[in-house]
């Protein structure tokens, strides 16, 4: 039987206020253990929270960004469970009145557009975080506190590779509203999914599994594609696909079960009585979206229409605000946009990987990579020499033209200081000679290749290959 | 004994000790006494030869408002052993005052109960007869004052607990409404409804207490935005015009005739001053008991639902799993009302059960608060017994939980609507045991609340008595 698999996400994103969403304690990642806590986040008898504005400015910002409607009210709501990572055994939440509601985010798979619904986006403080040593279990309350939205989406997601471009896309809007660094690693954004599969036709959704510990998009996909494959051997052989959590293991790539869902849990949500309802009126609401920037997807038509990047150049680009941004200051600079994205979909991504950086953290500028890319098109340097000068910047940084200079890179054109390497490559390569008047044209490849190690790569490849085909008709 | 500057400081301090030396082994209203603290900052305050008008006025605090570093319990064994490491917003202003805190005061384990027999650690007495309760939950409030061990304290009020125990023990005791002061520091029992607030021997010392401890607090959100008053100023004596709503529900069914005569009289007194009352009816009333005890178990399930035995207070030993460790440290560690009103909270709160009780009471609510607010549309206060009977004994009706509820039928309208209330002496019962007057006003306008209780005490004698211990 053909079953179509149907996908819902639950996304949590911490959002980087510098003051967590109830007390006046720091919310930055990364400090010794219990540091960032007040009396209020470790949920001391007689606290009371305070809502901190900024971050209902950054949830509605966030919201707006992925097409919500704000609400004129929005309440809290107290989230009761027991676990010591909660120290006030209540999560304030939102239930009934989120913040926003009713958006969605345009995704793009195999060159298909298609919108995927969000059905809200509330806003919550994070938990603390357990570390489990032997018999013992440490509490870290840093976290505790940190303003998070969950933006839950509609099941509209139909494979694991939407799935995939529905994150990769809402990871891209919340990063350039720069709410939020949306750092899997870190924590800062996290995912939940839940999946189930019906015969294709059928309008009602099959029982779903959650599935949780997913900790990157890839293993959202990963996690996704086991799953909608175990789920319709469980049916094809006669079985119940049972309503249960599973956590995907990275090492296998298989989902494993954590427990059976008996119903739903209960919650005891109810509006918390410490906090007043928030008002968001339309002067409040303009204001924050006066301040959300260009979205990746008008981006990516600018992109194409002004500068006449390719598609998938600008695509690409705008995926990350961070590149986008350097690519338009390359640009900007003075750098052709085609080889300006050119670099910074290869080279650039190539380096980072490699050395597992982010691009803030090299020494790679705007400025200095405009200015290579202009001695490449002039020609004062070769492509391959263009790759020793762009590690030299992206590592120490500094001035192409001067680093061309200093360490003696330019091309070398000169017709008389080549015909010498042309020359000495012919007189040490006899056989060569030979191979190519007997009809082997490689044999011309071989003697640019040994020019080439003999110039270090200076040698303008195309005088060469011109040089080359002179001297020797003339042996 | 405000304006009394020839008495020193020390001495103050020094007779407030004496006095409990001699009288709290029967009254029990201290848990905890801070008096080495007390007698230093009482040395430190004489010697900076401050004068302000509460300057070193011993007072004592009720111990659900934490103190930094001096224990507070909430009369709760699953507190037993916590020290503060904060001070409540209120403490703060009683620093600021210059009023020096001689210990924390016994009460019902977090403030549910209405006779401080469930205190995890000690019965309070009544001063007037050790045999009866002191009324609660802030029972140790209420009896320290009355055994003159203190002039001043703080109590706090979810459903009556200042004013009933005022009552009880003949002083005066002010819920204001709610908002006017920080709940910052208060271990919450029900957020939404409580309030702390000043129990004195007379009105105007109330007055002076509640002004030093109002005002918007940027740690509370429910703290309202409203100015500060000079509440003592209001106390003119002058009632004349003054209109006055008695709801014929507050003198019903349940109250006893010493205490219907009682307030027929304080009627007649404040007649006698040139007000004028007329009976109205609260119709909604009748179900504050039952709208209140959904609405605060509700909020009280969520609210003690952190001590958990992981980061403070007492943890049961010997568990061996998480979940294990949470049922016996809260076995071990709350009393039975508590566990009762848990239990009640979380069901009311239980998906299937929200809408037919938490949600209902909700709408109750609403409605008794629209009672209010309708009575007083066309009156400046309105007026009551503040119980429906004078102090019943220690274990007469402990084991009988809603006959203990109906005792706060008359104090806990007040708290749903949010309302200010007070309760001054008005006579005592045939058993000598005092009984008191309640008087409601209007939003924010504890001014006229205070001016009429004044002008009540000033015509009458009660507030002058004073237990024979």
């Amino acid at each position: 039987m053909q079953f179509e698999t149907v996908i819902g996400l639950e996304v949590h994103v911490e959002l980087k206020t510098n003051s967590k969403i109830f007390s006046s304690a720091p919310a930055h990642f990364g400090a010794e253990p219990n540091t960032n806590t007040t009396v209020i986040d470790l949920g001391y008898p007689g606290v009371l929270p305070v809502m901190n504005e900024k971050a209902v400015e950054f949830a509605m910002k966030a919201a707006m960004a992925i097409n919500c409607e704000i609400a004129e009210e929005s309440i809290w709501d107290r989230k009761n469970y027991f676990y010591p990572d909660n120290p006030k055994a209540y999560q304030v939440s939102q239930n009934d009145k989120p913040i926003g509601e009713h958006g969605w985010v345009e995704i793009e798979v195999n060159g298909e557009t298609k919108r995927i619904g969000i059905t809200r986006l509330h806003l919550e403080e994070d938990a603390g975080k357990l570390t489990h040593a032997g018999k013992h279990s440490l509490c870290d309350y840093n976290r505790q506190g940190t303003p998070l939205v969950e933006i839950v989406s509609e099941p509209d997601i139909r494979t694991p590779e939407e799935a995939y471009a529905f994150l990769e896309k809402l990871k891209a809007i919340i990063q350039y509203t720069e709410v939020s660094d949306c750092k899997m690693e870190e924590g800062s954004l996290r995912c939940d999914a839940n999946i189930s599969i019906r015969p294709f036709g059928q309008d009602e959704f099959g029982t779903r599994t959650e599935l949780k510990n997913l900790n990157s998009f890839n293993f959202v996909r990963k996690g996704l594609e086991y799953e909608e494959k175990r789920q319709a051997e469980v049916v094809s052989s006669g079985g119940k696909v049972e309503q249960e959590t599973r956590r995907f293991d990275e090492s296998t790539g298989k989902t494993i079960l954590m427990r059976v869902k008996e119903g739903s849990d209960d919650y005891r949500y109810f509006p918390e009585p410490d906090l007043l309802p928030v008002y968001i009126d339309d002067e409040w609401k303009e204001r924050v979206r006066s301040s959300i920037p260009e979205l990746p997807d008008t981006r990516k038509k600018r992109y194409m229409e002004e500068l006449g990047l390719p598609a998938h150049d600008a695509k690409i680009l705008t995926m990350s605000k961070d590149i986008a941004d350097f690519f338009e200051a390359t640009v900007a600079a003075g750098a052709g946009a085609k080889q300006a994205s050119n670099w910074l979909m290869g080279e650039v991504p190539a380096y980072l990987n490699a050395e597992g950086k982010e691009l803030s953290e090299t020494k790679l500028t705007p400025e200095n990579l405009a200015g290579m890319i202009a001695l490449l098109e002039k020609g004062t340097i070769s492509s391959k020499i263009a790759k020793t000068v762009f590690k030299e910047i992206i590592e120490n940084g500094g001035n192409a033209e001067a680093i061309v200079k200093e360490k003696g890179l330019v091309q070398i054109s000169d017709e008389s200081a080549l015909l010498k390497f042309v020359n000495d490559a012919l007189d040490a390569n006899p056989q060569s000679i030979a191979d190519f008047k007997e009809g082997k044209k490689k044999a011309i490849g071989f003697l640019v290749g040994q020019i080439m190690k003999a110039s270090k790569g200076q040698a303008n490849p195309q005088a060469i290959n011109k040089l080359l085909a002179e001297e020797i008709q003339k042996r | 004994m405000l304006e009394k500057k020839e008495v020193s400081i020390p001495d103050l301090v020094d007779e407030s000790f004496k006095r409990i030396a001699a009288v709290d082994s029967d009254v029990k209203a201290f848990i905890t006494l801070d008096e080495e603290n007390a007698r230093k900052q009482a040395d430190e305050a004489q010697s900076a030869g401050k004068t302000g008008i509460l300057t070193g006025i011993p007072i004592g605090v009720k111990d659900n408002i934490v103190t930094k570093g001096l224990r507070t319990t909430a009369a709760s064994q699953i507190l037993h052993n916590f020290d503060p490491i904060y001070d409540a917003t209120v403490v703060n202003k009683l620093r600021e005052a210059g009023t020096i805190t001689v210990g924390k005061l016994n009460m019902d384990e977090f403030a549910m109960g209405s006779s401080t027999e469930n205190s995890s650690f000690q019965k309070t007495r009544n001063p007037w007869n050790l045999d009866h309760v002191p009324g609660g939950s802030s029972g140790g409030s209420a009896a320290s004052v009355a055994a003159g061990e203190v002039p001043f304290s703080l109590g706090s009020d979810t459903g009556g607990s200042i004013r009933q125990p005022a009552s009880f023990c003949g002083v005066v005791g002010m819920k204001p409404t709610y908002g006017r002061v920080s709940r910052f520091g208060l271990i919450a029992f029900a957020s939404s409804l409580d309030q702390i607030g000043p129990i004195t021997r007379n009105v105007e010392d109330n007055a002076h207490l509640l002004e030093a401890i109002v005002g918007i607090d940027s740690y509370d959100s429910t703290s309202a935005n409203v100015p500060g008053e000079n509440f003592a100023a209001s106390l003119t004596g002058d009632i004349k015009g003054l209109r006055i709503a008695v709801p014929k529900e507050y003198l019903g069914e349940g109250v006893t005739e010493e205490v219907k005569q009682s307030i027929l009289a304080a009627l007649k007194v404040l007649e006698g001053l040139g007000a004028t009352w007329e009976e109205v009816s609260l119709p909604h009333s009748k179900y504050g008991v039952a709208t209140y005890y959904l609405l605060a178990s509700s909020e009280a399930s969520s609210n003690l639902a952190r001590f958990d035995g992981i980061r403070y207070g007492y943890r049961a030993e010997n568990a061996d799993n998480l979940i294990e460790l949470y049922k016996k440290t809260r076995a071990e560690g709350f009393g039975d009302e508590v566990k009762r009103r848990i239990m009640l909270g979380t069901f009311a709160l239980s998906s299937g059960y929200y809408d037919a009780y938490y949600k209902k009471a909700q709408q109750v609510r609403t409605l008794i608060k629209k009672d209010f607010e309708d009575v007083l549309e066309n009156y400046d206060v309105i007026i009551g017994p503040t119980t429906p009977t004078p102090a019943f004994k220690i274990g007469e009706i402990i084991d009988d939980p809603l006959t203990m509820y109906a005792n706060d039928i008359l104090t806990i309208p007040v708290n749903l609507a949010g309302v200010p209330g007070i309760s001054v002496p008005c006579g005592f019962a045939e058993n000598g045991l005092p009984l008191g007057l309640q008087i409601i006003g209007h939003h924010f306008d504890e001014k006229t609340v205070y001016r009429v209780a004044h002008a009540y005490e000033q015509a009458t004698d009660f507030h002058k008595q004073k237990p024979g211990l």
